[in-house]
């Protein structure tokens, strides 16, 4: 069982590429300990700046500093960041077009009992409609550093969201195939093609397997790059199944589940079933029991795609008879 | 042509360009004009030449919507033609009605209140630790105070002693619904910048000998960073748009149009005459 959190690996990866660029900085809103960043905060106190329990303020600095020169990674819970913030990074970042990384950490329902407050399961959706901003949600640690890898030398801003806990792994250090902006492969399938991004990979996996043992092919894709989502992926792997499940730690609306039915829709119909967190303020529990309670753990989004199945082809029947 | 004499010249051309496009904000343009024009022309290192270069200075206008303003200085600097002064608001065009950064000259888009001076602390923290000679402007309005980002950047700037950042408030004492105070009470700037550990300096908003000395004097103080209140009248030089809140965004119509131009005609030959 992985104990390495995401963010841990991204303030490995920011230390590692500090050492050879001065302009690598970290910015935090009273946020460097619950981000794994107080590591970067005393190796390179020149480069890091703290901004207090201040998020819009914490983005324009950003913002500003990019306009500068420098490579500024601001890193705040993704509740606030992504939405508190919303305007700071239409504005500021997106809109001015400056290379500011907006880390959010203890993303979707990493504060399980914590409340609606602390989740955050609209940001895909907020960040996503904004023109010029790309957002991730890398699956794994090991795919978490491959895309670091990306993130600390290009130009462009980016949203990316990890979990406060440690991810299950799906990727091993050997083999974690990587491609940028591409999703990655993980199983072929011929009865049903799952889509999975970020926590969901995982449990997708394990669900994937569970199908298999009961004589059902299904396929995964893991769509990290969920702005810009790879397209091409999405028809491919549609156009080999007979449906599509989507799995996201978000909201119903504009997320991942969106985006893939936008694609499935205009380019190769087939039934597609989104399985996200609810439209209300999810229950109180730790993130494994809600995720269970929600059917987003491998059994339940095994029993999802079964039932999905069934009932797509019990329509096709009906449509035939 | 003396300062001056400058600013009634630019005056002339946001007037062309809001009555040309029927649209534009002429009140906040007009108070806001005089501490443009000292600001390119006297105070900053910033320059067509060296815009792409580091260590020059920085500028946002942070109330976006005094765009026009903005556009006449950059114009008159030779930052582009002034030709295109023309295509403001055009269908198509890049000068719109807020800055934006498509425009040479222009760092960062604005328009929404609230924001310039956090950019500005983030431009200022990183040309501190660049040990970088560069100086960082922000000019806001009074109205725009009332936005709560504005005092997060302003404890920020004086956490991390930005003395390398000058703020700018166009305290005309106008919005657009009204005056100030009766909209949300601003009369006790200079206590609330104080109180968030700022050195406080007030200038006669329109006067430029007065705007340059103070934007110098805040240019060598140390240890914090300085604001000037700029006590400004909105629409100053055309007696009929002065202090009238309806002149935030209204847009002259012709017999306005030549009245402001010709009193904006005689007042530039005056300045020039006493030069």
């Amino acid at each position: 069982m992985n104990n390495i959190s995401n963010r841990q690996v991204i303030c490995e990866s920011l230390c590692e590429r500090a050492q050879s660029d001065p302009d690598i900085f970290v910015l935090c809103s009273d946020s460097r300990g619950s981000a794994s960043l107080a590591p970067f905060a005393e190796q390179f106190p020149e480069q890091f700046v703290e901004i207090g329990i201040a998020e819009q303020n914490l983005v324009s600095v950003a913002a500003g500093m990019a306009r500068c020169g420098k490579r500024p990674f601001a890193a705040s819970p993704a509740s606030f960041l992504s939405t508190r913030s919303i305007e700071q990074i239409k504005v500021d970042v997106a809109y001015s077009h400056t290379n500011v990384k907006l880390i959010g950490i203890s993303g979707g329902i990493s504060y399980g009992a914590l409340g609606m407050t602390h989740h955050s399961l609209q940001d895909i959706a907020a960040v996503s409609s904004i023109p010029g901003m790309r957002v991730y949600l890398p699956s794994d640690r090991h795919q978490t550093r491959k895309l670091m890898g990306y993130l600390t030398k290009d130009e462009e801003p980016a949203y990316i969201r990890v979990a406060r806990g440690a991810s299950e792994d799906v990727y091993t250090a050997e083999d974690c195939p990587f491609e940028m902006d591409k999703a990655t492969v993980i199983a072929q399938g011929t009865d049903i093609v799952i889509i999975a991004c970020g926590e969901m990979a995982a449990p997708s996996l394990g669900a994937v397997n569970l199908l298999k043992s009961r004589g059902i092919s299904a396929g995964l894709l893991d769509m990290y790059c969920v702005k810009p989502i790879d397209k091409e992926a999405v028809i491919r792997a549609a156009e080999g199944a007979k449906a599509v499940l989507t799995v996201e730690e978000h909201s119903p609306f504009g997320g991942l589940g969106s985006m893939v039915s936008q694609i499935v829709g205009e380019y190769c119909p087939r039934k597609v079933r989104n399985l996200s967190l609810p439209d209300s303020p999810v229950i109180s529990g730790n993130p494994q029991e809600v995720f269970h309670y929600y059917g987003l753990d491998a059994a339940g989004i095994a029993a999802s795609a079964e039932s999905f199945l069934r009932s797509a082809a019990d329509q096709t029947c009906r449509e035939r008879g | 042509m003396n300062l001056k004499a400058k600013s009634f010249a630019l005056r002339k051309d946001i007037l062309d360009m809001v009555y040309l496009a029927k649209t534009g904000h002429i009140g906040g343009d007009f108070s806001v004009c005089d501490i443009l024009n000292v600001l390119y022309n006297r105070q900053m290192n910033l320059t067509p030449e060296n815009f792409s270069s580091k260590g020059r200075d920085h500028f946002i206008l942070s109330k976006g919507h005094s765009v026009e303003a903005l556009y006449a200085v950059l114009a008159d600097k030779g930052f582009f033609p002034k030709e295109l002064l023309k295509t403001y608001s055009q269908f198509g065009s890049d000068f719109i009605g807020h800055p934006n950064n498509k425009i040479p000259g222009i760092e960062m888009n604005s328009g929404s209140l609230g924001h310039g001076l956090s950019v500005g602390v983030g431009m200022a923290i990183a040309e501190k630790r660049d040990g970088s000679p560069a100086r960082v402007y922000v000019v806001m309005g009074d109205g725009e105070l009332a936005e709560g980002s504005v005092w997060e950047a302003a404890m920020a700037a004086s956490h991390y002693g930005l003395d390398n950042l000058t703020a700018i408030v166009d305290r005309n004492g106008l919005q657009i619904s009204g005056s100030t105070e009766q909209v949300m009470a601003q009369e006790s700037q200079r206590e609330r910048w104080s109180a968030f550990g700022w050195h406080v300096l007030e200038a006669k908003g329109n006067d430029v000998a007065e705007i340059s000395a103070k934007l110098e004097e805040a240019a060598g103080f140390r240890g914090k960073p300085c604001v000037i209140i700029a006590h400004t009248v909105k629409g100053y030089g055309v007696s009929f748009m002065e202090n009238r809140a309806e002149w935030h965004h209204k847009v002259p119509d012709r017999e306005q149009y030549e009245t402001a131009m010709a009193e904006l005609d005689r007042k530039l030959k005056e300045a020039m005459e006493n030069e």
